[in-house]
Parts: C-alpha cells; structure tokens; sequence
C-alpha cells in the first residue's frame, strides 16, 4: 500500500506518462445555511490508457471528483491539468469543447436517446466528433452488431450500457468517465459491460475511470483509488490481476 | 396543528407556483378571451341603456311616415286608426348649405318645431340655447356635432339655401334628437359632422317657406302598448296615400336606429365568435399541461391512492389545478373586458350622438365570460383527471416504462433524405406524439387564423371603398332633386359650370314582395348607357343593366329569397302606387344597401310617367368643383349634393384613427396566443426532455446545439400550422363576414396576400420570442443530476 501525502505532493508530471491531474482540489457546496465540504484537497495523476478505478462510499467525494475531472463542475479551489493545460480555467463553452473533443462518459442509467436506435444513438455523437469510429464498428466493438436498429425500449439494461459503452468510445476519447456503470446491473450483464471497457481501453488506449462502490471490480483495473470524506486514502497498484469474466459480485 | 387547508391543496397550490410560468400562458389566452366576451357584451348593454334611456325621455316614434303634402285635419284621422296612441304632424325638408372656407356644400335636414318648442314625439334635447321664436322665421336649434365641428356657436348665423333662396339662420340653440343618434347625411358612409346638420326651425316659418300652410309632409306615430305596428304602418299608408306618401314604415327600418341596432348584432357576433376561438386554445393547453403533469406525479398518484384517496378526489384534484390555472386569468379578463367595454363605450360616444353615454356592464357579462372560461379548463382537464384517477396504485407507483419510439411516418416517407441524429430526435418525438404536436399546430393555427380573420376586414373596407367610389358609383356628384322632376332639369345640371357629363337616374321607394316576404327598398332607375352608376356581376365585372325586369342587390336576393327567374310583386310607394308583377332578371353586387335596379326607361313605363328624374350623377372638373359648388347651391330645386371627394376624405380621416389602434390591438391579442401555445410546448418539451437534453450537453453538445433539438421541434409546428392557420382564417373570415353581414352593410371576403404575410410574420416573431425565452432554460439544465438519477 503506498499512501501520498497530499501535502508532499511531486510536481505534475508534464512527460507522456500522465494524462490528466489533479492539484490540491477542494469543493465546498454552499447550500445557505450549511457549508458541506466534498473535496478536502486532492492529488491525483492519471496516467495514459491506463485503467484506474475509484472506490468509496457514498458521500466520500467520487462523484464530485468525477465530475470536475470531467469538466462538468469547478472546484472551489485547486487545479486540473488536461494534457498540462488547466481545465479549471476554462469558460463554459471551454469545458464544452473539451468534453467534445476528448471526454467519452457512461452513465449508470445509460441515458441514452429513446428516440434513437442503436446505431443512431452512436452516431449521435460520431457526427459532432473529429475522427470517429463508424458507428457500426463501435457497436461491433461491445458486441451489439446484431442489434443495430433497435430502440433503447427493445434492449436489455445491459445491452443499453454497452451502447452506452460504443457511443462513449465512438468519437476516440482520451479519457472515458465511468459513473457506476454496472450500477443498474446484474452481476452477469455487468460482466459484460465490463469487459466491453476492458476491451476498448486495450483497443483504443483511452485512459479509463470508473468509479463505483463496487470493490470486486478493482481486481481489473491498473490502479484503484479509495476515498473516504473527500480525501483519498489509498492508491492500490492492482496491475489487473483479473479479468472481467473472473469477476464477480 | 391543525390546517384550514388540506395537504393536498397545498401540494395543489405548489404545484401551480411551479408551473407559473405555463399557467400565465394559459391565463394570457383565457384573459383575451374573456375580456373580449365581457367588451362586447359590456358595450351592447351600455348602447342598450344610453338608447332605451334617451329614446323613453325624448319619446321615440314608433312608426313614421311622410307625404308630399297633406292637410293637417289628418292628424285626426291618424290618431283615430286603432293601436296608435300619439300622433306628431311636422314639416321635414333637406336643404343644402353654403358654409365660409368649404368648397363643397354641407347638407341639412330643416325639421319643424311646434309652438312650444316641445314635439310629442322625438323631443329636442336643448343643450343650450332656447327654442325659436314662432314669430322669428330665421332662428334655428341646430345639432351639436356640426356645431363643434365648425366652431359655430350661440348667435352664429349659417346660410341655408331655402327653396332656392339663401336665408341666413341664427342659431339661438344647441340641440339633439334621438332620431339622429346616427347621423349619416345623404349619399354618406359614415357620419360626417361637417357636412350633416339638423336644424329645427319654427313650424310657421317651414309652413311660409314651403307653402305648406295648413299642412304637413311628415308624421311620427307612437303605438298603444301591445298594438300591432304593421296595423299601424297599413293604416298610414292608406290614409295618406291620396297625399303622396313614400310608404310608412317602423323603428327597424328607421336610418338612426337601424345603425344601432347594426352596431349591437355585430357585437353579439363579436362576442360568439372570438372569445370561443381563445377558450378552445385554453383548453387544448390544459390538456397538454395535465398530461405531461400526470405523466411526472405518477408516482405521486399511485401514493395517494395507496393512502387511500378515492377516484373522484384524485380527478377533482386535477380539475381544481386546471381552474387554478385560469382562475387569474379570468380576473385580469374581467378588468381589462371593463377598461375595454369603457373604451369602446367612449369610442361609440365619437359616432352615436347620445346626450350621456352611459356605461353598463350587466353581471351577465361577467357571469357568461368567467363561466365559459371555466367550463373550457375543465373540459380541458377532463382526460387527464380521468386517466389520472384510473391509475391502478400498484403499476402507478413503478416508474413508467420506456417510451417506445419508431421510425417515424414522416421519417419512412422521406427515406432516401439523410438527416443528422438531432433532426431525427425532432422527426420522431413529433410523430411519437402526434397529438401533442397537433395541439401546437392547431394552438398556433388558431393565432393566425384569429390574425387572418380579424386584420381581413381592412382589406374587405379597401375592397367596398373601390367597388363603391371607384367602380359601382364613380361619379363625383350625386345631386338630389327635392321632388321628382322634368328631364329638363338633367338639361340644366349639365350646364352648370364644371359639369362634364351626367347621367339622370330616377330613385322611387317601394316595397318588395316573394311569396311570404317582403322588404321596403329603393328602386334605382339606371340609365344603361351610362358610365357613372354601374352595376357588378358576382365576379366583380360589370354587367349590363336587364332590358326588363329587376336587378336585386345580391343582399336583397337573400333576404326575400328570390332568384332570376323568380317573379315578385312591387308596391310603388309614391305617385299613383301601381302594384305589379316582375320577373328578376339578375343579381348584382353592391358594396353597401340594398337596392333594386331598373332600366330608367322600363321604370318609367311602370310608373306611368316619362322622362322623369328625381337625381342627377355628374361627373366633375376638379378644378371647378368650386364654382360648380357656388352654381348648385343656387337652385332651388336641388334638395341634396354630394361630393364623393368629400366623403372619401372624411371616410379616411375616420378610419386612419380607428385603423391603427385595432391594428396593434389583433396583432397584441393573435401574438399572444401565438407565444402562449409555443411557450407551452417548448416548457412540456424541456421538462420531458430534460434529462435527454442534458445528457447531450454532457457528451460535449453545445447549448445551440442542444436548442436546436428543442427549438426545431417547435419551428417544425410553427411553419405546418400557418399554412392551415391561413385556410382557418379564411373560413373565420368568411364566418365574421357573413355573421357580421347587416342590412347596412355586406362585409366582402377579400384577403390580400400580405394579410396572410403578417399575419404570419406575427404568429412567427412572436413564436421566436417565446422559444428564445425558453432556451434560457437549456443554460440552467442540471448536467450533474442527469449522471446519476433515473427519470
């Protein structure tokens, strides 16, 4: 076990190694009368195409971490830097064009379009990307070719996700956010969904976080990270020491 | 503790709070609409009460008649003809009047005044002044209108032309009559102050001037309570018959009061018509709203009646939201349906000369407007409530299956076309839910057909003043006779200076008879060659005059029911009163009344005369029309003149003032509903699809991008409602046209290419500004949120 001292943090790491880090983040949510303090002040790099998982429960923090690393939220203070460029600098329609051009996400709902089909769903977001994957390979990818034309009424949760695993991966991210993405699912179709991403980050080398409270699934990651009232506590080099088909819950 | 209101009905009271801005929406349309009904129900019982009241103070004729001259022991007889209970003999004469600064010649009804100054029947009002002197023949009370008009006062003098003689009338009083609450002169379309006067003038001095001593030429009638007018109207006739009479006839057909009455059944029709146009929008909205709401509180519903709550209570629930969302539009209706009727009141003070214009608004009003309202939210709610109470608990409190779409209609039709992800997004959520996106189209077809349907009738004014002055009646002047006379009076009109040509035409008044039916109506006698009195075909082309037989104004044709070929009976009212058959031998079109039409020559054949002529059309140089003025006020013969100049300058001036504010008002009222429907949408829109939208923006869609899903959707039923929307104006067109249609006036369907153009041009700015508003709300969508909650 190797736990950082957040106050001895190294300097970013600007080489190739890290993608995407994180530099004394706080948040504080303000709701008028109560000051509730999600992130208490995190490091974190994140390394490219690796698989890194992040535990906690819930209210420690991962949700928040989550979305200010996916450009959905700022922090209250601290900095992310996106391939060594701040993120937390960024406009609105800043952080629109970086979700855009190099965010893919999953969801634990799927939120996928009901008035699409499959492939339309995927091709959705092929259509705003720079360099996609057709969308028929995409689904390919996470086994669905057969089921191209089907709306979201007529698929299984599991095969929703994988969906939403294609439409995530379609537009080649650098990095695929994950929010309990087996959430919704049993153990056996969350297996699936699993190694649809394990498939694609090998694939694709898009450097994948999933976050869940779901601690069997660390056993597939590169790294797993524990948090716990907004700090993290631990960092795991797992090393991927199973494979999805192995895991179970 | 313990509440005075249930849980529920705060729950109610929040959820209205919630859904402000959707219930102002509704609130707005049900607003007009109401305010409207109230308006025009306000204003009919306000001209009710101002004509009941001065017609019952100043004693209202109830029956009236003329001759040429006939001996006053008459009035006995006249009084003795059973149902009748006062009888009021008087001199009535049009002269015309030579006014400083005016080029052409005003007109003026002279009336007689009994002694005392005070006649049985239709009494003077006396503003100011006193009545004139029995033994000073040229003092005169005059009407006020012309007065203000001209800033004539007390002790001012006007010149008549009296039999030929120019009489200069002092005016020793300011007065009015409701006989001429409406004052139109002769040839005239709208009151004209300037160039219409009454003036009452002693009975002896009318007597001297028009050597009827001993005699009168006009008579008013009161009737028992109970008695028969029509009685009253042949008993009339028969005793003044020998004496010249044009035919006596009731208060209906009285000019003055004929208008009022117009003015009332066009309000009626105001008040059916409009109003329900707003209440069905109102209730297609409540629809919309309490669907999508129970779509939301399912869950919420199943709850309650897993506590317990009952069918009824959860429908009532419903119900109640919807009266909840009209509730303050029917009061802000209300206040602004009163400031309104009061407006409208004060505007008809401008046209009707009533001495108070008293403003009424009878509770009915409010009882119609707000009841109709309400009746509409629930009609509107019904389906809703009904499905909300039928939720079985159980199923109701699981979260409701996905929606399945599919490949739309729209969609397979246009298979070959590829469309982006997000025009597919839009094509199937419209076929998904084809009802919903009917009731925007009908919602917003509705706003351009009230747009289409209200602005048509400055293009059916424009369409009556050309076929009027520019076609059917293109002469310059029409000149008047006091009598009928020789055709060498037509001689003398056309050397007058300025006269370039004239044509003579012979007017005698008759009544017209198809089997049950009949109706008292000019028959003008036209000289076929002529260019300046024209007839119309249906089609707009002129026609010949017949040879023989009758040509009925096409509204005439309708109201005794005839057609060519039919053959009718005429009653002459005048002169030897033959009574006879004709066969009718085409229908024309005219812009306004209702006459009949003969060959000048067949007419005189008819009435047994030849060469006879009671009026003269000329046609004008503009550059004399002065001196021809100065010419025709010199005769003595010439009981009227009117320029049609003249009366399209003060046509205009009337309506330029009237035309702007009605304007402003239709395009206020249709936007508003415009906006409504698609504020609407846009929010039943945004709240389904929020999550979807938002979404979107978390995969790295743009807010414009994400609009444009939204805003597509509604752009999509904004441009398919307007072509149905201009097809409904038309048929609403047609409806107020026909509806509004009095003996008075034909409304002409006519709808220019650029009414339907801004009516759509309202429709659309005001859809965009309704969408832009709500694309505020892409900005506030909640992109956290949608990671983690289910729908």
């Amino acid at each position: 076990m190797n736990v950082l001292a957040r106050s001895q943090a190294p300097a970013p790491d600007t080489d190739t190694g890290v993608l995407l880090s994180a530099r004394g983040l706080t948040k504080v949510y303000d709701t008028g009368e109560v000051k509730v303090q999600a992130l208490r002040g995190i490091d974190l790099d994140v390394r490219r195409g690796e698989l890194l998982v992040m535990l906690g429960a819930s209210g420690s923090g991962k949700s928040t971490l989550l979305n200010i690393l996916g450009g959905l939220d700022r922090p209250t203070e601290g900095d992310v830097l996106f391939e060594g460029k701040s993120l937390t600098r960024r406009s609105d329609a800043g952080l629109t064009r970086y979700r855009r051009n190099h965010v893919g996400f999953i969801f634990q709902f799927y939120n996928l379009v009901p008035s699409l089909t499959a492939r339309e769903n995927v091709a959705l977001v092929t259509e705003i990307a720079r360099d996609p994957i057709p969308p028929e390979e995409a689904l390919e990818m996470v086994g669905l070719a057969a089921r191209l034309d089907h709306f979201p009424a007529e698929l299984s949760g599991g095969e929703q996700q994988r969906v939403a695993v294609a439409r995530a991966i379609a537009k080649r991210p650098a990095l695929l956010f994950c929010d309990e993405p087996t959430g919704a699912l049993d153990s056996k179709t969350g297996v699936q969904v699993l190694e649809a991403l394990d498939h694609v980050n090998r694939e694709l080398g898009a450097t994948t976080v999933v976050i869940t409270h779901n601690v069997g699934i660390a056993d597939m990651s590169d790294r797993t990270i524990r948090l716990s009232d907004g700090l993290i506590v631990d960092i795991d080099e797992v090393g991927r020491t199973k494979k999805p088909s192995e895991l179970s819950w | 503790m313990v509440s005075w209101i249930s849980a529920l009905d705060r729950k109610l009271l929040r959820d209205l709070f919630h859904m402000r801005g959707q219930g102002l929406a509704v609130g707005a349309i049900v607003a007009c609409g109401v305010a409207i009904m109230v308006m025009a129900l306000g204003a009919i019982s306000s001209l009710e009460l101002s004509r009941d009241t001065y017609y019952d103070r100043y004693r209202f004729a109830d029956v009236f008649s003329n001759a040429k001259r006939a001996p006053e022991r008459l009035a006995s007889e006249i009084a003795d003809i059973e149902g009748v209970r006062t009888v009021e003999t008087r001199i009535s004469r049009m002269v015309t009047l030579d006014i400083e600064g005016m080029r052409e010649p005003a007109n003026a009804q002279l009336v007689s005044l009994p002694e005392n100054g005070v006649p049985r029947l239709n009494g003077v009002l006396l503003y100011s002044g006193r009545f004139p002197d029995p033994s000073r023949p040229d003092e005169a009370v005059v009407s006020k209108a012309f007065l203000d008009a001209h800033g004539f006062t007390l002790g001012s003098n006007v010149r008549a032309i009296i039999n030929g003689r120019a009489r200069d009338l002092e005016i020793v009083g300011i007065g009015d009559s409701p006989e001429h609450v409406y004052m139109l002169g002769p040839s005239g379309l709208l009151p004209d102050e300037k160039r219409f006067a009454v003036f009452w003038l002693s009975r002896r001095a009318l007597e001297a001037a028009f050597d009827l001593d001993g005699a009168f030429n006009n008579v008013n009638v009161s009737l028992s309570p109970g008695a028969n007018p029509q009685g009253v109207i042949d008993g009339l006739d028969a005793l003044l018959e020998p004496y010249g009479t044009g035919g006596a006839y009731g208060a209906e057909d009285q000019l003055s009061n004929a208008f009022i009455e117009s003015e009332m059944q066009q309000l009626a029709s105001i008040a059916a018509i409009i109003p329900p146009i707003f209440l069905i929008v109102s209730a297609l909205l409540i629809n919309a709203i309490l669907a999508r709401l129970i779509a939301t509180e399912r869950q919420q519903i199943g709850l309650l009646k897993a506590f317990g709550f009952d069918q009824r209570e959860i429908a009532w629930h419903y119900v109640k939201m919807a009266l909840g969302m009209v509730v303050g539009g029917i009061l802000v209706g209300f206040v602004l349906g009163a400031a309104l009727a009061r407006l409208m009141t004060n505007l008809y003070a401008n046209s009707f000369r009533f001495p108070d214009m008293i403003f009424r608004l009878d509770p009915s009003a409010f009882v119609i407007g707000g009841g109709s309202a309400a009746i509409a939210a629930i009609v509107g709610a019904i389906a809703s409530a009904r499905s909300a109470a039928n939720l079985a608990p159980a199923e109701a409190m699981s979260p409701a299956p996905p929606t399945v779409y599919s490949k739309g209609v729209l969609q397979r039709a246009f298979a070959r076309i590829h469309f982006d992800e997000p025009t597919r997004m839009i094509l199937r959520h419209v076929t998904r839910w084809p009802i919903r996106a009917a009731v925007t189209v009908v919602g917003v077809a509705a706003a351009q057909a009230l747009l289409v349907g209200t602005l048509f009738a400055f293009d059916a004014i424009d369409e009556m003043l050309e076929q009027h002055f520019n076609r059917t009646d293109a002469y310059d002047a029409a000149i008047n006779f006091v009598e009928p006379m020789n055709y060498s009076a037509v001689r003398e009109i056309e050397r007058l200076p300025g006269v370039l040509s004239v044509q003579p035409n012979r007017d005698v008044s008759i009544r017209i008879r198809h089997g049950q039916l009949d109706e008292r109506v000019w028959l003008v006698g036209v000289d076929p060659t002529g260019r300046q009195r024209r007839l119309l075909d249906d089609n707009q082309r002129f026609m010949d005059m017949p040879e023989h037989g009758l040509a009925l104004s096409s509204q005439l044709a309708s109201m005794v029911i005839a057609g060519v070929g039919d053959r009718v009976t005429l009653e002459v009212l005048e002169g030897e009163r033959p009574v006879l058959d004709a066969p009718v031998t085409g229908i024309v079109n005219e812009a306004m009344g209702w006459p009949a039409f003969m060959d000048v020559d067949a007419l005189g054949v008819l009435l047994g005369e030849s060469d006879v002529v009671s009026g003269v059309y000329a046609m004008i140089d503009p550059d004399r029309e002065a001196a021809f003025s100065e010419a025709v006020l010199a005769r003595p013969s010439i009981a009227s003149v009117a320029l049609q100049r003249a009366s399209i300058e003060s046509f205009n001036e009337t309506m330029e003032e009237n035309i702007n504010i009605m304007m402003t008002i239709y395009a206020l009222i249709g936007g508003a509903i415009a906006a409504a429907v698609v504020y609407n949408a846009a929010r039943i829109s945004l709240t389904e699809r929020g999550r979807e939208l938002a979404s979107l923006r978390v995969l790295g869609f743009t807010e414009g991008e994400v609009s444009y899903i939204l805003i597509g959707e509604l752009g999509l039923l904004v441009f398919l409602a307007l072509p149905l929307g201009g097809l409904l104006g038309m048929g609403l067109a047609y409806l107020v046209a026909s509806s509004m249609a009095t003996e008075l006036f034909r409304i002409p369907v006519t709808i220019d290419p650029s009414t339907h153009g801004m009516a759509a041009t309202i429709v659309v700015v005001s859809s965009i500004a309704a969408a832009l508003f709500v694309r505020q709300r892409v900005k506030t969508l909640d992109l956290i949120a949608v990671l983690k909650t289910r729908e």
